[in-house]
This record gives structure tokens, C-alpha cells and sequence, in this order.
């Protein structure tokens, strides 16, 4: 049976249109009707853009008909709400920002639409990217679609829900220290960080300037390397971006691991995530094993202090990076006596708790007299955080380990920051060294008293600018495992 | 203050100067940097500090920099890098200011200096850094224009993200002549290395100085002020002496400095404390995150090190020095490179630097006022001076008819000796012909004579006029006088 335009994939969608078996037109169509179906329930995007995106399939057909062949032709995208697109509301999940519209359009975004992409509407997520699992959006509630009594993970729990609820084809996120990872094993699909610098973050409005990344969330890996391939490359209006060519990776990616050899790491002893997590974890490293890849035992001394280097550099550029925020400008403005007072009443009426505590922590680390002792000794604990890497890829090709440290948990249920703050874990330390990484799903465990089976996430991370080697070590890891066609989100698959 | 006073203490003043840099672009997007214009019409995302915009630095300002600090001598680290200096402003976009803190583009060097005597001296430099202006407040609805009592505040963002270069002095200026001397000598020189317009009146370059006295002879440092609002050199020369006095008068009956920011006020002559309660601010620097160090090779260097031109306190060496050139005329020079230039081409073709600065700053200079025309923009080529310059030396002509001369080349230009020749206007200096005119003179003014003779002789000045005269100005005037004391007996 022919599966429906919501369910194929990207390429599927750009092959159907190029070849002119069906329209952009129709498959954004059936993406917007898909959205009317579900979005109640789901609750992904902040802003649907339903005429801007028919308008631009109608576009695309046309080229298409001109002989135009385009790599994402007519693939209905979702784009988190931290990504400007000229002519469009762009909240990153904040009242501060809750009626701005973007006059520009974000670099990565410009090239997706370029490569024939429709952004079909602005995700949601945690309130300026901070957060791990959307409950910190000052502006709407997204459900986990394989349990929506769940939450869908985070900061890209939105772009996550919507791919994994098909309401499109694809969606782009921004990973600080997992914000595409944690969402993509969280909702069942591949969250792709790509290296730092990889992807042009102009008009990605910044949480952390020196760990912010955009990456795809795709049902499947090929569809993560297209929209990549779209993406990446060097942006001279992005200084940090990287002027070295790209290779593409979504052609001829890997079938096979075999001769590759795979590091697991010491320190991540997944036995304290509760048995049913081990046993995913434990039977996706022996999959590895039995697809060919070596598997060595690897150490990341340092790894463990992750956590505690990230909430320091994080929130420090975060501090800075909102002070922009201030109602003078632009978005939510409080009126009071002076300006002092005005910033003021803006501010605490603009921003919400999550957002104010990590603005409040950053201000602290970088005050005079605080500077070297928490500012500095993060760089330099983040420099041998990267160096533990450098060691271990002297040994092997890839590193496997958990995505997340639990499946989705339910609401409320992380109401403690720490606790919140430990979900990205196994994310933070390949953020920190600005590597490529990815979360690939793995497994199911069903949470007792008959709940419905949770997907989980295998994260693989590979030295910096091995785009390739990452993305086809997965796919060959998805095409012989399958996981993520296991089971069906509790919203259904079909339009 | 009486100067017995004054001589009992040293005053010590170091200069922080704030200098709009000209380039294309503004520093860290592609809007033009240009002054005034509509209120927020030369803007964009970046500079208007939108959500998602990123800097991307401006190479030109940087090699101003760095041409700059070449040209005083500085050293240029080969790693360099931007910091965020944190604060709220309504005029700061992002409310923080992209500058650098430890890092600078360029360390040391000195900023020679000259005074209106002619005597050089030099001030060291701490740094010179880049960073990034603001834009520009407005307050409505007070009457002043000040803030407070204002109904509501205005910003115009067209000058936010104009690159501005900050240039700290040692604090090793001992009188508000030197700060000024020190500031006319920076001033020059960022004109001549072409980096900015260096006006004070468009705020292009802006000044602070810090201020402190002690005992003569003392080497500790005094608690010193922060004088702001100089709008021009003369405040700065007022500010500053205002200043030292004042800390005079403090110690002098007892007290004690205060160290804090005093702004000048123009109108009363006075400075008055700014001491606000944020003193204490925390800038909070750290590295830009959105930008990437500055590296410079060896050769990039070298290359912007070739290019450099002369240095104005240099010219006024050589002026002074080898010319003979007085300082103030020197000066005049220095400001006026095309001048210069005109002045050495003569000098060079000529080698008589004297009858060049007469002709070049007097005669030719006040044609050049007459008729707005600048002498290096004339029809008088060095090479024609240089000419007449040799026929005067040689005595073909006098000074009056090398006047006239000069005015033909300026309204006609070509070769002074063929105007020379083609009007007959070499010199008479054969003393027959010259004895001739004499005699007829003589001959025709008999009461004249016998005046002179009677003892009025203040008449010869008459009389050597109507013989010069006589021979249509191109007798030798001093074979004329002699000839005539002879013949008056």
C-alpha cells in the first residue's frame, strides 16, 4: 500500500515533486491538513504559516515545471521559533518577544528554502532554547506525540513533536547542550547536532553564542543528511562559522560498521538509569557489535563535569546575549517613570523563571571577583573536556552513548532545575567540545502500570567536521535495527 | 593662583581620546559610515542589535588601527581579540558595547609632539583599541534637552556601530599647552594616515583628560579627576588649567582630591562634579563569543608599515630643522600637505630655502586667499618658481618687478625667463644707463635738488622713485642710489 504524502520522507516528497508524480502544492496541503488534525492534541507550533507556505509550494511547483530539479522540493518543514523568517512572528517562546516580527530571514533557513523546502510553521519550545522539555514556552503546551501525556523534550521539543507527529516532513532545531538530542530520542526521531560553526547561525537568536547549533529533526537519517547538506557551509555574516568546504553525506551513505570501531564510555554507566533503560542501552551496544563495529572501551575523565562547565559559559553568554531584550527597541514593552524602572518592569514581566535564573547565575560568574573563579576555570575545564575527546578519537572512530538520560518523562514531573539540568547529561560534554552528534532511536521501554512504550535514543558523536562518517554509521545502525518503525505515535500516522 | 604656587606643585595629565574611524561600512555591518543623515536611515539588524543579527568585524577599521599604531611606533601583538563590556544604555543596541579589554589591537608607542616654540617632545601611549560607538539620545519635552524633566527620550541609532578607536595616553603631561600640543600632533597624524576626519565639532574625536597634581619633585601619582565635555582644543586648554588650579586651591587650604568624573562647562569656566551613584561599575568583559581573534603575519604588517606616509611631526623637523622654517610658518606647512609638498618641490629645484618661503607663504599665498585658487593647484609650476627665484638671486630682476612676474604666472602661467625677456623687464644695472635716468631726473625736478641740497633731505625717497619710474622699474635700485648720493653731493 502506498503510504500517504504525510508519511514519506523528504527525499520521497522532493523525488515526487521533481519527477512531477505529485505537487508541492499537495504535500504541503496534506502537511496543513495533518496539522488541523492533530495540532490540538500536539500542540508543536506557535505560528502556522498556512498561506505564506501555499503560496511558496505554488512557487516551487512552478520551478519545478521550469526544469528546476531541487534537493527538498516541496518538503513541508518546521522551523523553531528561534529562527527568524522575514515577515513572521519569532517568539522564541518568550512574552518579551511574543509580537515581534522578524525582518530578515535566518541563514539556514534561507538555504533550506532555497533547496526548495516550505517552512509550514514556528515551533515551540522552552523559552529562549533553555529548558529539556518544552514546559518552559511562556507561549503554548506541546505534547509528546507517542505519549501525550508527555512531554516531548527539549528546547526542539516542538520541531520534534511535529516531525514525529507528521505534521511535516522535516524540522530544524538549535542544540546548545542537547536540545536537538534530548527531543529527537524523547519523540522518536533523529536529532542531528552537526560540528560548531558547521551551520551559519545568523538569525538563530542566541541562547549561548559559543555552543548554539542548528541541526535537522527527520524521521530518518537520510532526510537529517539532506537537509544538512542544504545547510551547511560558511556564512561570511557568521564570523564563528567555519570556511571549509562541506563534504555532503546524503549520498552513498554507510550500510554497514563493519571495521568501524566504536567507543563506549567508561564513565556513562548506564546501570544507574534504572534497569529497563540498561537493557536498551546494553542491546543497542551489542547490535553495534553484531553489525561489525569493534567495540572499545573508552574514558572521558573529565566528562563529568559537563554539567557543571555548561551551567557556568551558558548562562553567561546568555546574561549577555538578552540584555538586548529591554523594551526599548523591540517586543514587549512595560511602561514606568524612567527607563531604569522601565527595564526593570519590562524585564520581570518579559522573561520567565527558567530564563531569569540563568540571566541571574551568568551575571554572577562574570562579576568582578567571580570571574576567574567560575568563568575562567569553565573555559578552562571545557578545554579539557575537548582534549578527553581528542584522546579517546585517537582510539576510535565514533563513541556511542545514551541520548537523554530517561524516555519522556510526564508533566511537571522535573519541577527541581537540577534534576531538569541532569536530563542533558550525556549531551552537554559533545557540546562543550564542539562536536558532531546525533540521537538515533534505539529501543522502546513501556513504564509499568500498562502505559504506552517510549522510544529511546542512541546518541553517536565522531570528531569534529565527520559529518559523514557519523551520519552513515547511523544510518547503516537504523537500516539494520529499525527501531523507530516499532511503534506508532499515540496520534496515529495517517492523514 | 599666584605663580609661587603654581611652581610648588606639578601637575600630571594623561589623555583618553575617542576617534570615529572613516571607513566604508560601519564596524561590524555593511551600513554606511557616514555622519548625520535621517535619524535611524543608515541601520540594520546588526547594528540595531535584532534578535539573531551577529557582528562581523570590519577589516578596514582594523588595519586603521593598526596603521595608527605603526605610525606611532607601537607594537602590534600578533593575537588580538574583541570583549563584551556589559551595561544598559537606551543608546547601546545590544546594551553591551563590543570593545576590547585585555587584548588591544595595538600596545605602547608615543605620539611626538611639538610647541608653539618650535621644541618637540612625546607622550607615551598605554594602547589603542577598537570598539564600537553608540547611537545618540535625544531628550524631548524638558526645555534643556536634558534628561531629567524630559517627557520622553528619542534615539537616533545611525551612528551605533560607527568603528571608534580609543587611544589611552601615560598620564606624562605636565600643562594644559602640552595636552593640547600632544592632541594637535594626534590629531595630524590620523589626518595624514588618511583613518579619520578627526573633528572635534562632529565629534569624531572626542577627548577626556585625567588630571592630578603633586608636590614638585614628587614621582607618586596624585588623586586625579576625569575632566569630560571638552568640545574643542581651547576647552581642553581651559578645562585642563581650570582644573589644576582648582586642585591647587583644594590642597592649599587643606583639603583632599576626590577622585571622580568632572564635566567641563563652557559657559561659566568652570568644571563640576558628574559623581554618580554606579561609580563603581561592573563591566562584566568577557569574550565575544560571536567574533573570532584577530591575527596578523609578519608580512601583512610589513606591507601596512610600507605604506605609511610621512609623519607630520617628522615634516616639521625637516621644516624647521633644514629649512629654517619658523615654527609657526612650519606648522602652517604641516597642515597643509599639497603646501608642503610645493614648498620642498621649489626648495629642492631652487636651493634657496629662504627666497622659497618669502615667495611660497607670502606673494603666492596671498593670491592663493585672493582668488581661492591653491597655490599647488595653480599655473605657477615649482619649477617656474624655482626659475624666478635664480633670476632674482642673479640680480636679472629686483623684488618689484619679480612681483609683477609672479602675478603674469599666475594669471597665465609659463617660464618666468621668457616673460622676462619677451617684456625687456631684466634689471638696468649697466651704470651708463642708470646715470642717464639719473641726470634727467635731476635735470627736470631742479627745485627738487635744491631743496635737498638745502638741507630737506627726506625728498630722495621722491626722487629715487621717479628715476625708478623713469626706467620703468628695472633699474638696479641700489646703482640708483648710489649714483644719486654721488650726484647730490
Amino acid at each position: 500500500m502506498e503510504r500517504s504524502l504525510i508519511e514519506r520522507t523528504a527525499a520521497e516528497i522532493a523525488r515526487g515533486v521533481n519527477r512531477g508524480e505529485h505537487s508541492a502544492a499537495e504535500a504541503v496541503d496534506a502537511a496543513l491538513a495533518r496539522v488541523g488534525d492533530v495540532e490540538e492534541r500536539v500542540g508543536a507550533f506557535l505560528t502556522v504559516l498556512s498561506d505564506d507556505a501555499r503560496n511558496r509550494a505554488c512557487a516551487i511547483d512552478e520551478r519545478v515545471r521550469a526544469g528546476e530539479r531541487l534537493p527538498l522540493a516541496g518538503v513541508p518543514l518546521a522551523v523553531k521559533d528561534n529562527m527568524c523568517v522575514t515577515g513572521t512572528r519569532t517568539t522564541c517562546g518568550s512574552r518579551i518577544l511574543e509580537r515581534w516580527t522578524a525582518p530578515y530571514t535566518a541563514t539556514a533557513v534561507r538555504r533550506l528554502e532555497d533547496a526548495g523546502a516550505i517552512v509550514i510553521g514556528k515551533t515551540n519550545l522552552d523559552e529562549f532554547a533553555m529548558g529539556s522539555s518544552c514546559e518552559n514556552s511562556a507561549l503554548g503546551v506541546t505534547r509528546n506525540p507517542y505519549d501525550l501525556s508527555r512531554v516531548p523534550g527539549g528546547s526542539s521539543g516542538g520541531s520534534a513533536a511535529a516531525v514525529a507527529g507528521y505534521e511535516a516532513a522535516i524540522g530544524v532545531g538549535s542544540d546548545t547542550g542537547g536540545s536537538i538530542r534530548e527531543p529527537g530520542a524523547f519523540c522518536n526521531v533523529i536529532g542531528f547536532k552537526p560540528t560548531y560553526g558547521r551551520v551559519s547561525r545568523y538569525g538563530l537568536i542566541a541562547f549561548a553564542s559559543s555552543l548554539d547549533q542548528i541541526g535537522p529533526l527527520t524521521r530518518t537519517v537520510e532526510d537529517a543528511a539532506l537537509v544538512y547538506d542544504a545547510m551547511a557551509g560558511y556564512d561570511p555574516m557568521d564570523s564563528t562559522s567555519i570556511d571549509r568546504p562541506v563534504e555532503p553525506t546524503a549520498k552513498g551513505l554507510l550500510e554497514s560498521l563493519s571495521g568501524l570501531k566504536v567507543g563506549i564510555v567508561r564513565q556513562f554507566d548506564t546501570r544507574e538509569l534504572g534497569d529497563d533503560v540498561d537493557e536498551v542501552y546494553d542491546r543497542a551496544y551489542h547490535d553495534l557489535e553484531a553489525l561489525g563495529a569493534e567495540l572499545h572501551d573508552v574514558s572521558l575523565p573529565t566528562a563529568d563535569y559537563g554539567l557543571a562547565t555548561y551551567y557556568l559559559i551558558a548562562p553567561a553568554e546568555c546574561s549577555s546575549n538578552l540584555a538586548r531584550f529591554d523594551g526599548v527597541r523591540y517586543g514587549s514593552r512595560v511602561e514606568a517613570a524612567d527607563v531604569q524602572a522601565m527595564y526593570e518592569n519590562t524585564r520581570a514581566a518579559g522573561f520567565g523563571p527558567e530564563v531569569k535564573r540563568r540571566i541571574l547565575i551568568g551575571t554572577y560568574a562574570l562579576s568582578s571577583g567571580y570571574y576567574d573563579a567560575y568563568y575562567v576555570r569553565a573555559q578552562k575545564a571545557r578545554t579539557l573536556i575537548a582534549r578527553d575527546f581528542e584522546a579517546a578519537f585517537a582510539e576510535v572512530d565514533l563513541i556511542a552513548c545514551p541520548a537523554a538520560s530517561s524516555p519522556a518523562f510526564t508533566f511537571n514531573a522535573k519541577s527541581d532545575p537540577y534534576s531538569m539540568y541532569m536530563m542533558d547529561y550525556y549531551t552537554i560534554p559533545m557540546s562543550l567540545a564542539g562536536l558532531p552528534a546525533l540521537s538515533v532511536p534505539c529501543g522502546w521501554v513501556t513504564p509499568p502500570g500498562g502505559a504506552l512504550p517510549l522510544p529511546m535514543g542512541l546518541q553517536f558523536a565522531a570528531p569534529l567536521f565527520s559529518e559523514k562518517l557519523l551520519l552513515g554509521a547511523a544510518h547503516a545502525y537504523e537500516s539494520a535495527t529499525k527501531h523507530a518503525l516499532k511503534h506508532k505515535p499515540e496520534v496515529g500516522a495517517r492523514g | 593662583m599666584a605663580d609661587v604656587t603654581l611652581t610648588r606643585y606639578q601637575a600630571v595629565i594623561g589623555i583618553e581620546c575617542h576617534v570615529e574611524l572613516k571607513t566604508l561600512t560601519k564596524m561590524f555591518c555593511g551600513c554606511p559610515n557616514e555622519f548625520g543623515g535621517e535619524p535611524n536611515s543608515k541601520v540594520c539588524p546588526v547594528c540595531l542589535g535584532m534578535p539573531g543579527a551577529l557582528p562581523a568585524a570590519n577589516g578596514e577599521a582594523i588595519e586603521h588601527v593598526v596603521r595608527a599604531g605603526l605610525a606611532f611606533g607601537a607594537e602590534i601583538p600578533a593575537f588580538s581579540k574583541f570583549d563584551r563590556k556589559n551595561y544598559f544604555y537606551p543608546d547601546m543596541p545590544k546594551n553591551y558595547q563590543i570593545s576590547q579589554y585585555d587584548m588591544p589591537l595595538t600596545l605602547g608607542g608615543e605620539v611626538k609632539f611639538w610647541r608653539e616654540d618650535g621644541s618637540m617632545s612625546a607622550c607615551r601611549l598605554v594602547r589603542i583599541h577598537l570598539e564600537e560607538d553608540t547611537g545618540k539620545s535625544t531628550h524631548a519635552g524638558s526645555g534643556d534637552g536634558r534628561i531629567a524633566g524630559s517627557a520622553y527620550s528619542l534615539v537616533d541609532f545611525n551612528r551605533a556601530g560607527v568603528p571608534l578607536m580609543e587611544c589611552v595616553s601615560e598620564p606624562e603631561i605636565h600643562s594644559a599647552e602640552d595636552a593640547v600640543a600632544y592632541l594637535e600632533s594626534l590629531r595630524r597624524t590620523l589626518l595624514a594616515l588618511g583613518v579619520s576626519d578627526v573633528k572635534m565639532e562632529e565629534g569624531s574625536l572626542r577627548c577626556d583628560a585625567n588630571v592630578s597634581i603633586r608636590p614638585a619633585g614628587s614621582t607618586e601619582l596624585g588623586t586625579k579627576t576625569e575632566i569630560k565635555n571638552m568640545n574643542s582644543f581651547r576647552s581642553v586648554h581651559r578645562a585642563i588649567e581650570n582644573e589644576i588650579a582648582r586642585q591647587i586651591e583644594v590642597l592649599e587650604s587643606g583639603g583632599r582630591i576626590v577622585q571622580e568624573t568632572r564635566g567641563w562647562d563652557e559657559v561659566n569656566g568652570v568644571t563640576h562634579s558628574m559623581r554618580s551613584k554606579e561609580l563603581a561599575h561592573d563591566y562584566r568583559y568577557f569574550p565575544d563569543p560571536d567574533l573570532v581573534p584577530v591575527e596578523f603575519s609578519r608580512e601583512t604588517l610589513e606591507s601596512i608599515r610600507g605604506s605609511l606616509p610621512e609623519l607630520p611631526w617628522r615634516r616639521f623637523e625637516r621644516l624647521t630643522g633644514q629649512y629654517g622654517v619658523e615654527p609657526k610658518q612650519a606648522t602652517q606647512l604641516v597642515d597643509n600637505v599639497a603646501l608642503a609638498e610645493y614648498f620642498e618641490r621649489v626648495v629642492a629645484a631652487s636651493r634657496h630655502p629662504q627666497q622659497a618661503k618669502n615667495l611660497v607663504l607670502g606673494d603666492l599665498s596671498r593670491l592663493a586667499n585672493e582668488t581661492q585658487i591653491p597655490v599647488a593647484e595653480s599655473k605657477v609650476t615649482p619649477e617656474a618658481l624655482a626659475e624666478l627665484i635664480a633670476l632674482i638671486e642673479a640680480k636679472t630682476i629686483n623684488s618689484k618687478i619679480a612681483k609683477d612676474v609672479l602675478q603674469r604666472l599666475w594669471e597665465n602661467g609659463g617660464s618666468p625667463k621668457s616673460i622676462v625677456e619677451s617684456e625687456g623687464l631684466a634689471q638696468t644695472s649697466d651704470p651708463a644707463a642708470v646715470e642717464k635716468f639719473v641726470d634727467d631726473v635731476l635735470a627736470a625736478n631742479e627745485k627738487v635738488v635744491a631743496d635737498y641740497r638745502a638741507g630737506k633731505t627726506n625728498v630722495a625717497g621722491f626722487l629715487v622713485g621717479q628715476i625708478m619710474k623713469a626706467s620703468r622699474g628695472k633699474a638696479d635700485p641700489a646703482l640708483v642710489n648710489e649714483l644719486l648720493r654721488k650726484k647730490l653731493g
